[in-house]
């Protein structure tokens, strides 16, 4: 057994695991935190992508004990209250899912790729970057739409902040 | 329309959940006391099962019960059957062979399950799943349909001789064979329709739970229908009279066609639920999903097209081996038949046609219904036997099959169908306007500059959807009805739960069946409640396959709907001492024609309530249930077209555009309809240049068992697509519509290899068309 702890959605969390607990069980089968999900066993379809102290990961690929210390957000931990994060609204808006099932961890990688280019996205670009999430439903034509716009929000979000503190 | 009613691009009601991570699938079930199971499965594709010792198993840590067949049997759960009979073309029904949930004396693919452990951890039962041991005797086995039909192939049910389950015809030999006879051209072709793999990307699970106090079975799972869950698990499997059986499909990640089919899985975590005194939950890890869920496609046919001097086809022959895996599934026998045969005629007015079909037992995975279902074959056959023959007579493919469609409505085919409405021509002339069709030999001479080979295919597809009219299918062998049920409830202060037996894993429904109820009624989306998959909530329900929520789900809506309209009109009428035919009902009030009187909703239902003041005779309450059975398929048809550049050296090919123009008669939220469209383009492409599940013929493993083998299409392998929609209302449904969900997967794959071939000068190329088959047909075409 291994003794883990981090943070997780802001709250420490603690405990003793099998030392085969992936994170992505840990957040689940321990945590309850039942919105990242397991797709493949492979490290290819990317559902179970999480944030590990701000960097997008599939969670299905680190131990827990391996994450122990670090900072961990899920995608129940994405939106700021009752205010959902703008990837989380533009997937709404541009009706960039159906099932539901890739959501949460193509919600997440996105929101990495959008922090890794604040120069802005184009469709090649978000085409190649979502690479490492599978989406069976809907032929990725809303999940680019609403990655992009999400950036172009985000930007102006950031530059509006900026012009403030200025 | 309101702003949330018919026709509106409403945001999805159900969005909420999924992109917070609150929506509830089954793997995130927990019931108290839940452990967890592993299934043991055969490594052989055909083994004789000598001996299967436990005792090692047992004694692993956590282990709670390792089951095997023979108990299963012992208790009597039945076999595994599939619900079409179909005869043969000399009158003897299909040879369906036992399908044991857990096999007892032989195993017949890789994957099929042998044994079931139950432990504390999923960890565990894995581990003590490899600890069961299984005496095998390996036997000789065969995963291709054409060589198990031939001689010396090894043989898989006793039931079924030369593992043929049956040889069907339809159509008019004679007539077909005398239309080539004297054609002025036949053009003919060997057509190969790729196996796939469905690919949902919730992989399959089962929470089973027997509560020993009720004598009552709770099964979560992860399914299209959970009514035909219930009652195929209580009719046939002998699990629990449906009283004493609850199925739940929750939240489901994604269908399309393999979560219809009751599985092993599901039945033996029922009963070994019950065995083992403890709930238990089993989830497919995605190699399991590979290996055992249905599979779909794979067909391999002859066909011959037969033309007039005046380029008119005359007559159609075809000759299909539809291979359907070792055991025949739930629905396996409709799809190469009915989901198949009959849609030969296309959109072409064609006089004579006739399909054989063969089919055959293999040890590879069952196959059954996958998006289109039947549909995709026919459509990739005739639509690439099209093309070829525009090649062969020197005409332009678009003007070819212009010159051959069907112009008249009601057309009946010489295969079952009865069109009822279309403009094939609105939809081609749509597409060739929104690719510029015309522009294209510049492109082409352009890229050729530029040393890439560009290249230029159509589709025009028809399906037959909305399945489907009861009495028509159960003539045709179907063992269920197709219609579909629907119950509005109206609630005290004027909210509104509407109980379907439609099922959303990813369509939407709570949203658009929600802006049916806003549309008559003026009323918000929010203040509708879809209520689905869960059979002690909705009474019955048919599922959700074959493009069927809209044209019959939503229909079942429409007339429970009319039913609680009238009564509403006729307790308004009394309340406001009005003519009942003066009613109307706009933005949430019942008024008086021409008057200023009203009655708000919620005031209406809280008078059908109260009941203090109704009218004489009248019951309490607004709450209508309705059956829709539909009167014929509905029909939907479109044309895509794919432009594709080659790259010479390397065969890697780019989508460089593709256009849908699609009509699916009227259309209840657009926004949701044009995903359904991108999502099947995504699976038809992926089919024709990325997808094929590959056995291995000599030891019939299954080589592309996992993401690493198996090529999904991701968002780098496809462009963003062009799609529009026109509208001939469909006749038969209240809604005149037609559905959409399949159509996309249907009418690309042949679209991309006609683009394909066209642009490498070769005809002749399979799907999927990977690189390094494209380059070498390419060199096959050059090397004259």
């Amino acid at each position: 057994m291994s003794e883990v702890s981090m943070v997780v959605n802001g709250r420490k969390v603690s405990g003793a695991v099998e030392d085969r607990t992936l994170l992505v069980h840990y957040l689940r089968e321990h945590l309850g935190l039942t919105g990242t999900h397991v797709g493949c066993d492979t490290s290819q379809c990317g559902a179970c992508v999480v944030h590990m102290d701000g960097k997008a990961v599939k969670s299905c690929s680190i131990l827990a004990a391996q994450a122990s210390g670090s900072e961990i957000v899920t995608i129940e931990g994405l939106a700021n209250g009752a205010d959902l994060h703008p990837v989380q609204a533009a997937f709404k808006e541009h009706h960039g899912l159906q099932c539901g099932f890739c959501t949460p961890g193509m919600i997440m990688a996105a929101t990495d790729m959008i922090r890794r280019h604040p120069e802005g996205l184009d469709e090649a670009t978000v085409r190649a970057e979502l690479e490492g999430n599978i989406c069976r439903c809907t032929g990725y034509h809303n999940i680019v739409k609403a990655v992009l716009a999400a950036s172009k929000t985000m930007a102006k979000a950031g530059k509006g902040k900026a012009r403030k503190a200025a | 329309m309101g702003v949330e009613g018919i026709g509106a691009r409403v945001a999805r009601k159900e969005d909420k959940r999924f992109i917070t991570g609150a929506g509830r699938y089954v793997d995130d079930m927990v019931v108290p006391g839940m452990k967890h199971a592993a299934f043991v499965r055969s490594p052989y594709a055909h083994a004789d099962i000598r001996k299967i010792d436990v005792k090692a198993a047992q004694a692993m840590p956590g282990v709670i019960a390792v089951l095997t067949g023979r108990e299963l049997k012992a208790d009597g759960v039945g076999n595994l059957i599939c619900g079409w009979m179909i005869h043969s073309k000399d009158g003897t029904p299909m040879k369906m062979g036992a399908w044991s949930p857990l096999a007892v004396d032989r195993a017949r693919y890789v994957g099929d399950a042998v044994a079931i452990v139950v432990a504390e951890t999923k960890g565990q039962a894995r581990d003590a799943a490899e600890a069961v041991e299984v005496t095998y005797k390996e036997r000789k086995a065969v995963t291709d349909a054409v060589k198990a039909l031939g001689k010396g192939a090894p043989q898989l049910h006793p039931e079924a001789d030369n593992n043929l389950i049956y040889d069907w015809e339809i159509g008019d030999a004679k007539a077909t064979e005398a239309a080539i006879a004297k054609a002025a051209h036949v053009t003919r072709m060997h057509i190969v329709n790729n196996r796939l793999v469905p690919n949902a990307m919730e992989p399959r699970a089962a929470l089973g739970h027997y509560d020993k106090a009720e004598d009552h079975y709770t099964c979560w799972t992860t399914s299209q229908n959970p009514h035909v869950a219930r009652l195929v698990m209580s009719a046939f499997y002998n699990i629990a009279p449906e009283n004493k059986l609850r199925v739940i499909a929750p939240d489901v990640g994604g269908g399309f066609g393999s979560k219809i089919f009751i599985y092993p899985e599901e039945i033996v975590c029922l009963w070994a639920s019950k065995r083992a005194g403890v709930p238990v939950k089993w989830v497919a890890d995605r190699t399991e999903s590979f290996l055992t869920d249905a599979h779909g496609r794979d067909h391999v046919s002859e066909v011959q097209m037969a033309f007039d001097k005046n380029n008119r086809i005359i007559g159609l022959k075809v000759d299909t081996i539809a291979n359907f895996g070792a055991y025949m599934s739930l629905f396996s026998s409709s799809v190469p038949t009915y989901l198949y045969a009959t849609l030969l005629s296309g959109q072409y007015d064609i006089p004579a046609i006739h399909a054989n079909v063969r089919a055959v037992y293999t040890n590879s995975a069952p196959v059954d219904a996958y998006r289109g279902a039947g549909r995709p074959e026919a459509t990739y056959l005739l639509e690439r036997v099209m093309e070829t023959a525009a090649r062969e007579l020197g005409v332009d493919p678009a003007e070819l099959r212009r010159v051959n469609f069907i112009r008249q409505f009601p057309h009946q085919t010489p295969v079952i169908l009865n069109y009822d409405a279309g403009d094939y021509e609105a939809s081609l002339d749509a597409a060739m306007k929104a690719a510029d069709y015309a522009g294209f030999a510049k492109r082409r001479d352009k890229a050729k500059k530029a040393g890439r080979l560009r290249g230029i295919g159509l589709s025009c597809y028809i399906e037959a959807c909305g399945l489907a009219p009861s009495a028509a299918v159960g003539s045709l062998g179907a063992g269920v009805g197709l219609w579909e049920s629907a119950e509005v409830r109206v609630n005290a202060v004027g909210t509104i739960e509407v109980m379907t037996g439609s099922h959303s894993h990813g369509q939407g429904h709570e949203t658009t069946f929600a802006q049916l109820v806003s549309d008559r009624f003026g009323l918000p989306v929010d203040s509708v409640n879809i209520v689905h998959g869960d059979t002690d909530k909705v009474q019955m329900g048919m599922g959700t396959y074959g493009s069927r929520s809209g044209a019959v789900g939503m229909s079942a809506i429409v007339k429970a709907l009319d039913k609680v309209e009238a009564k509403a009109k006729k307790i308004a009428a009394h309340l406001m001492e009005a003519d009942e035919g003066d009613i109307v009902i706009e933005n949430g009030e019942l008024k008086v024609a021409g008057t200023d009187k009203s009655v708000p909703w919620f005031q209406l239902a809280l008078a059908a309530y109260t009941a203090h003041n109704l009218p004489a005779g009248m019951e309490p309450g607004l709450k209508e249930g309705a059956f829709y059975d539909p009167t014929n398929f509905t029909f939907p048809a479109g044309c895509y077209i794919c432009e594709v550049e080659v790259d010479p050296e390397t065969g890697r090919t780019e989508i460089v555009q593709f256009v849908a123009a699609d009509d699916f008669g009227n259309i209840i939220n657009p926004m949701i309809v044009e995903g359904q469209v991108h999502g099947g383009i995504a699976q038809g492409v992926g089919q024709a240049m990325l997808e094929g599940a590959h056995y291995d013929p000599a030891s019939g493993q299954l080589l592309t068992a996992s993401y690493m083998d198996y090529t999904m299409p991701r968002a780098d392998d496809l462009p963003s697509f062009k799609v529009s929609t026109s509208n001939t209302p469909c006749p038969s449904n209240p809604l005149g519509i037609k559905g959409c969900g399949e159509a996309g997967a249907i009418g690309s794959p042949p679209a991309v290899i006609n683009a394909i071939t066209n642009a490498i000068g070769n005809n002749d190329l399979t799907m999927p068309a990977t690189p390094q088959r494209v380059w070498a047909a390419l060199k096959a075409a050059t090397k004259h």
